[in-house]
């Protein structure tokens, strides 16, 4: 077990997974000499040499693209996408190749790709480098998409990813590389994929969340609980397709009051499907509206730092949130 | 404390892009200090830079939330500000108008959602056979929530907050997850603690640099260990980077300053005079390194891997010592100034270092380095290179010495020139060559050389 931050956890992972198999290779733009923009890749050239660890060129498509055709004949590549804003052009690749290789083939072929790309703004990054796509990919049958929030879960998560024999978007928080640290264990583990997880027991209301802003919601809960007793209780759902129905009916019923929080703007976001499940399941058992936390319908964040500060969620707006639900 | 004061949290702002905390180098200003907007505070130590952190508001200083040395993560309270209020707001409401507008008025007043069922609340009701009429609710508007219904049931078919409203707020209770709703919680429950005891024991500008705090440990040992100070840690991890990444080569030269020495004490009354500082050894010196780096501009290099970058602007870093740590504020394009211009610019910037004034400008952009090392009487020294740049030179002390001069012996002014420099951008030759350059050009100074 040792601490480290929320990049380190990813980089690990990448590493054991490539000591491990020799069929793991990483490509994308700086991934090598670099070792990434974010230093994600960092060391990885030097030990397992510019075979295994590819730079490509400043093209989205091909990076998906050649890793799929990799997959597709054995392979297991990481590709990474240096921003999810930059993901777009690979769109295609993805949707219409990966997501539908097994189906199309009558299970002959598979495509175990995982395509790692950085979502989530708060970092001065403007337009092109804060977007939160995974709506854009979200709902596309064949696709699985993480969105882990802690080291523990990047590491496990992206392992599970490697070994899982479909195409995985594995959607790291780049906010969280160096916010946030915590225990790693050294040895080798995955968090299953598909599965939610409960980060907190409550019982007046529910939040459900994925990636960066459930530090939000467990600093607030935590502020809540002290402040005014409200005890809440929050749900992970760690992957965001296939989504856990299962656990999310089950953190329901707990409180039958439910507030979904992500960083997606809200109209048609993932929240929106969790609260489609929610209506679907749990009309009998909900005692209050559904609620969303979810930054606002614009069209991208903005690059001045009060305005994102606007757009971005924060601790005080998931509190005020969870505070109004819990009045209810 | 008057009334309508109000204490204002200043929080760690973003410095750039992808930093997630800052060490906090030094308070400029301690509890009862006034501040105003855009004031400096405090001095900040962080990977990329050093800065200082502008106050965003007018008021004073209440308390210190983080000590120097300490790490905080950006957007965390540093400090608390005392601001005047508006006098038209009474103290005592705010926090409570803050905390829970509605709700404590709710459960008597408004009872527009009485009889407003949730599918929870109707579906539990049918369950336990409960005549919803018979509950008091506590949600909003007077609406009964499913808590309430289980409360309910769970009372034998009484009202919680009509049975046990006094105690509730002190006995731990099903209706813990409402007390924010209860007259009973006093305005106390959200008001931030009050403040820790005041400190005063921090470093101010008016006075000389603290002495790290040492600490004895284990008694009866000879050892006393000493905390490393962020300045002290930054300065370690340059050096290590330094000398761990420059292969380092070393040479020296020997001049004769005894023109120079008469030539100053000619004009250093009169130009202290006119001027009211200095006229020191050290500018003539700069003037003779900044013109030798112009006959040969690869001394002012950079090395990048697989290549190797030549600045055409001449920024001086300057080595300046205080008790406690060297730090390298930078003349910039010093090619463009005289002697006398250098000689001013070595005056301010000593002295911004010496009263811990130096801005992040002062610091940026430094392309070779210079260290008057004779000022502490060395008379050789092996200098480390100031990363990223080529190389770095010392003046050493000046010693009159015999020296032989045309099979005769003479007694002169000597002084030695060391010279560090990175030996994957630069050899001997051309070393040699910049350093005899800067030697002739010392030497040639005489009475009738002018300053300005």
């Amino acid at each position: 077990m040792a601490v480290m931050e929320y990049i380190d956890a990813i980089r690990l992972a990448m590493k054991e997974e490539m000591e491990k198999d020799e069929s793991v290779f990483v490509l994308g733009e700086d991934v090598g000499v670099k070792g990434g923009v974010f230093t994600t890749t960092k060391g990885l050239l030097e030990q397992f040499g510019e075979e295994r660890v590819m730079d490509t060129p400043l093209a989205e498509s091909a990076i998906a693209g050649v890793a799929i055709g990799a997959a597709m004949v054995g392979m297991k590549p990481i590709a990474e996408m240096q921003y999810s804003d930059f993901m777009l052009p690979a769109t295609n690749q993805i949707i219409s190749e990966a997501a539908k290789i097994r189906y199309r083939s009558n299970n002959d072929w598979n495509c175990p790709v995982v395509v790692r790309a950085p979502i989530g703004g708060g970092i001065f990054g403007g337009l092109y480098h804060s977007q939160c796509p995974e709506s854009i990919f979200f709902g596309t049958p064949g696709l699985k998409i993480v969105a882990p929030f802690t080291a523990y879960d990047a590491k496990g998560l992206l392992k599970a990813a490697v070994r899982d024999p479909d195409p995985v978007l594995f959607f790291e928080n780049k906010k969280c590389y160096k916010m946030i640290q915590g225990d790693v264990p050294l040895d080798d583990y995955t968090v299953p994929i598909g599965k939610a997880n409960l980060l907190r027991e409550g019982a007046d209301i529910t939040v459900i969340g994925y990636s960066m802003p459930l530090h939000f919601c467990l600093q607030a809960a935590e502020e809540l609980e002290k402040e005014e007793g409200i005890t809440a209780h929050i749900l992970d759902l760690r992957t965001l397709q296939p989504l856990d129905r299962d656990s999310i009916i089950e953190a329901v019923r707990k409180t039958g009051k439910v507030l979904i929080v992500h960083e997606d703007n809200k109209t048609g976001g993932v929240g929106a499907e969790v609260a489609a499940i929610i209506s679907e399941e749990c009309l009998f058992e909900l005692d209050a509206p559904i609620m969303r936390c979810c930054s606002p319908d614009v069209p991208a964040m903005p690059i001045s730092p009060p305005m994102e500060k606007f757009y971005m969620l924060s601790k005080d707006k998931v509190k005020e949130a969870m505070r109004q639900l819990a009045i209810y | 404390m008057s009334e309508n004061q109000k204490l204002t949290d200043v929080v760690m702002p973003q410095l750039a892009e992808s930093l997630v905390s800052a060490t906090i180098a030094k308070w400029l200003k301690k509890p009862g200090d006034k501040i105003e907007q855009y004031e400096p505070i405090c001095e900040v130590i962080t990977d990329k830079v050093n800065a200082e952190i502008p106050s965003t508001l007018d008021g004073i200083m209440a308390e210190w939330i983080a000590n120097e040395g300490q790490n905080v993560g950006v957007g965390e309270v540093i400090c608390r500000v005392a601001v005047q209020g508006q006098p038209t707001v009474p103290a005592a409401n705010h926090h409570t108008v803050q905390a829970m507008p509605a709700a404590v008025t709710t459960d008597i007043g408004d009872q527009s959602m009485r009889s407003r069922y949730s599918p929870a609340v109707q579906s539990l009701a049918a369950q336990h056979g409960v005549d919803l009429s018979a509950i008091q609710g506590t949600g909003m508007g007077g609406r009964i929530t499913r808590k309430d219904v289980l409360a309910y049931v769970e009372n034998g078919g009484r009202s919680q907050s009509q049975a046990s409203a006094p105690q509730a707020a002190a006995a731990p209770s099903p209706f813990k997850g409402l007390s924010h709703a209860n007259p009973a919680v006093t305005p106390e429950q959200y008001i931030p603690q009050p403040p820790v005891p005041e400190r005063n024991s921090g470093l101010h500008m008016s006075e000389s640099p603290k002495i790290p705090p040492i600490e004895v440990e284990r008694v009866g040992e000879r050892e006393t260990l000493i905390d490393v100070t962020p300045l002290r840690n930054a300065i370690a991890t340059n050096m290590r980077q330094s000398v761990t990444e420059i292969p380092h080569a070393w040479t020296m030269v020997e001049v004769d300053v005894t023109n120079l020495v008469l030539l100053r004490n000619k004009l250093k009354d009169e130009f202290k005079r006119r001027e009211g500082y200095n006229l020191t050894y050290l500018a003539f010196f700069l003037k003779a390194v900044v013109n030798a780096i112009k006959d040969y501009p690869i001394i002012n290099s950079v090395w990048a891997t697989n290549k190797i970058i030549v600045k055409r602007d001449i920024n001086i870093s300057l080595a300046v010592g205080t008790e406690d740590s060297v730090m390298t504020p930078v003349i910039q394009r010093a090619d463009q100034k005289n002697i006398a211009g250098l000689a001013r610019e070595i005056e301010e910037l000593a002295t911004k270092t010496r009263q811990g004034k130096l801005k992040l400008e002062d610091m940026q952009g430094g392309t070779f380095t210079v260290n008057n090392t004779g000022s502490f009487g060395s008379i050789l020294s092996y200098p480390i290179i100031n990363y990223p740049q080529a190389a770095i030179l010392t003046f050493e002390s000046i010693v009159k010495r015999p020296v032989v001069i045309n099979d005769m012996i003479a007694v002169r002014s000597m002084a030695n020139i060391c010279l560090s420099l990175d030996h994957r951008i630069l050899d001997g030759i051309i070393c040699g060559r910049f350093l005899q350059r800067v030697k002739e050009n010392i030497e040639a100074y005489t009475l009738d050389t002018k300053v300005y």
